[in-house]
């Protein structure tokens, strides 16, 4: 996935403003990158020009070499909670992608019972989603992404609704399950500790009009390759007080 | 639960409880009885003329007369059916509309200040208007129950279907949803509850609705009981038509909310 001199201005009767400034990114296939900065700085919208919801003022974004020009199946994206639908089963939440897309066959159906099923979760299909645990309506929201087979994810502060224990948990989830599914990911959040942990890559951003400041490649020494045990790295804290620093946060 | 596993503090906060509710349902049928039983004695003792308060056994009378001629069934079944019709037609157009309204921005930027100056207007001063282009009938009446709901309706939904959470919406965009579809399949299912408590409400003005409308069309239904017992003074008819309007009222209030326990019970 490329990002080309992407810039955005917003228009409202008061300004213009500009959100984003000849932002320049590459994500390699397979690989975890999290994009942190100051907060307005822009981080969603570059997650919503990447899934099609906004036309960028200038610039393009191009996935395997092309275009992107609206909403499609190549983008899978992740809200801020879970966004399950309470008046649909899990099985009917997990297919709503397919049925968007017109995509719901026995194939792609019997894709997506394999996938609850990998990930515990086939017991629960004809369950509402307020019967589940925070943590598995996360899972049933990746999984609900997952099923129309995307080549990128994005995950726009994906635990940010979770309380703090749930959210190391469902990280970890997550991060395992993306990587055993060999997606491309691509994760907003204002978390550093969250995205070293689970990052190949940490993307700094400046503060608004947003910009690349730097790109940390993260190489944790950890036993187990996992958000919980790597935050125990010793490497953990040197990236954490590097990018720390370079967001600038005043009070 | 098993008896033995409630303490003798939950035992005794259980009868406390139950001995309140009890007392409760008690001092409403005194209430009920204590009205009835002072009325009739005032009217009995000619402490009040019952040529104009009517009694209750004059009620009882009248209804037991209404009942033979065989005329009460009609005059029920006529106001009850222009009511469903008038609730049912004003929560489903006024839906309509505010499915319009969300489709296009546009649209409902401009019919903004006409819904509240509608909104606003006392519909019944519309009555006369109605029967005009109408007729002297049952489509009037239907039409005045209609007019009474529909604006209401239509900036209750509305304003509902605002409500949904933008985040839903987002998610099944980024999937490629059109707006079709993410009407069909975020926005008004999301907007079930608002709809019934529309619902709710219409029961009530649909209600006013209809016998204004009979009030005015004065043909039949339990309106026209009213006003014509009025016109010739005959308050046991008034009373009796009044006492049958509240039960078949609340009769029909109470169906709204079994069926929104119904619908709900599937979310």
């Amino acid at each position: 996935m490329a990002i080309k001199d992407l810039t955005m201005k917003f228009h409202s009767p008061e300004a213009e403003i500009t959100a984003l400034d000849r932002l320049s990114l590459e994500v390699m296939e397979g690989d975890f990158v999290s994009i942190v900065g100051p907060s307005g700085c822009g981080k969603s919208t570059v997650l919503n020009i990447i899934a099609g919801l906004f036309e960028p003022t200038a610039g393009e974004v191009l996935i395997s070499g092309r275009k992107v020009r609206g909403p499609s199946s190549r983008v899978g994206y992740m809200p801020q909670s879970d966004q399950l639908f309470e008046w649909r089963t899990i099985w009917r939440n997990v297919l709503l992608g397919l049925e968007v897309q017109g995509k719901l066959t026995r194939e792609t159906s019997s894709f997506a019972e394999h996938l609850l099923e990998k990930y515990g979760l086939i017991e629960f299909r004809e369950a509402y989603p307020s019967h589940l645990s925070g943590g598995m309506r996360q899972r049933v929201a990746l999984i609900r992404t997952l099923a129309v087979n995307p080549e990128l994810l994005l995950l726009d502060e994906a635990f940010s609704a979770l309380d703090y224990q749930t959210r190391l948990l469902v990280a970890d989830e997550v991060k395992q399950i993306i990587s055993r599914e060999n997606k491309t990911a691509i994760l907003v959040t204002h978390d550093i500790a969250e995205a070293i942990s689970m990052s190949d890559f940490v993307v700094v951003l400046t503060r608004r009009p947003g910009r690349v400041k730097n790109i940390h490649r993260i190489v944790l020494t950890c036993s187990e390759k996992t958000p919980i045990r790597c935050r125990e790295a010793a490497e953990f804290r040197d990236y954490f007080y590097g990018i720390w620093k370079e967001l600038d946060v005043y009070v | 639960m098993s008896d033995n596993s409630i303490s003798p503090e939950q035992a005794s906060y259980l009868r406390a409880r139950k001995r309140y509710r009890l007392k409760v349902i008690i001092s409403r049928i005194l209430l009920l009885v204590g009205i009835v039983v002072l009325w009739e004695a005032a009217a009995e003792l000619r402490l009040v003329d019952p040529f104009i308060t009517s009694q209750p056994s004059r009620v009882v009378r009248t209804l037991l007369m209404l009942h033979q001629q065989g005329v009460l069934y009609r005059h029920v079944g006529i106001t009850v059916f222009e009511t469903v019709v008038g609730f049912t037609l004003g929560t489903i157009a006024g839906t309509g509309v505010a499915v319009l309204l969300w489709w296009s921005d546009f649209l409902s930027d401009v019919l903004d200040p006409y819904l509240v100056v509608l909104n606003s207007l006392p519909k019944i001063a519309l009555g006369p208007i109605i029967i005009v282009w109408m007729g002297q009938g049952m489509p009037a009446i239907i039409t005045m129950a209609l007019l009474i709901s529909l604006v209401v309706t239509i900036l209750g939904v509305y304003s509902g279907f605002s409500q949904v959470d933008s985040e839903k919406v987002k998610m099944l965009r980024t999937f490629g949803a059109t707006r079709g579809q993410v009407l069909r399949m975020v926005i008004l299912p999301a907007s079930v509850p608002t709809i019934v408590s529309a619902l709710k409400i219409n029961v009530g003005l649909s209600w006013v609705g209809v016998i204004v409308g009979e009030f005015l069309v004065s043909r039949a239904g339990l309106g026209y009981l009213i006003v014509y017992g009025g016109q010739v003074f005959r308050l046991d008819l008034v009373m009796t038509s009044v006492i049958i309007l509240a039960v078949a009222a609340a009769v029909m209030y109470q169906a709204v909310v079994w069926l929104e326990r119904l619908i709900l019970r599937f979310r």
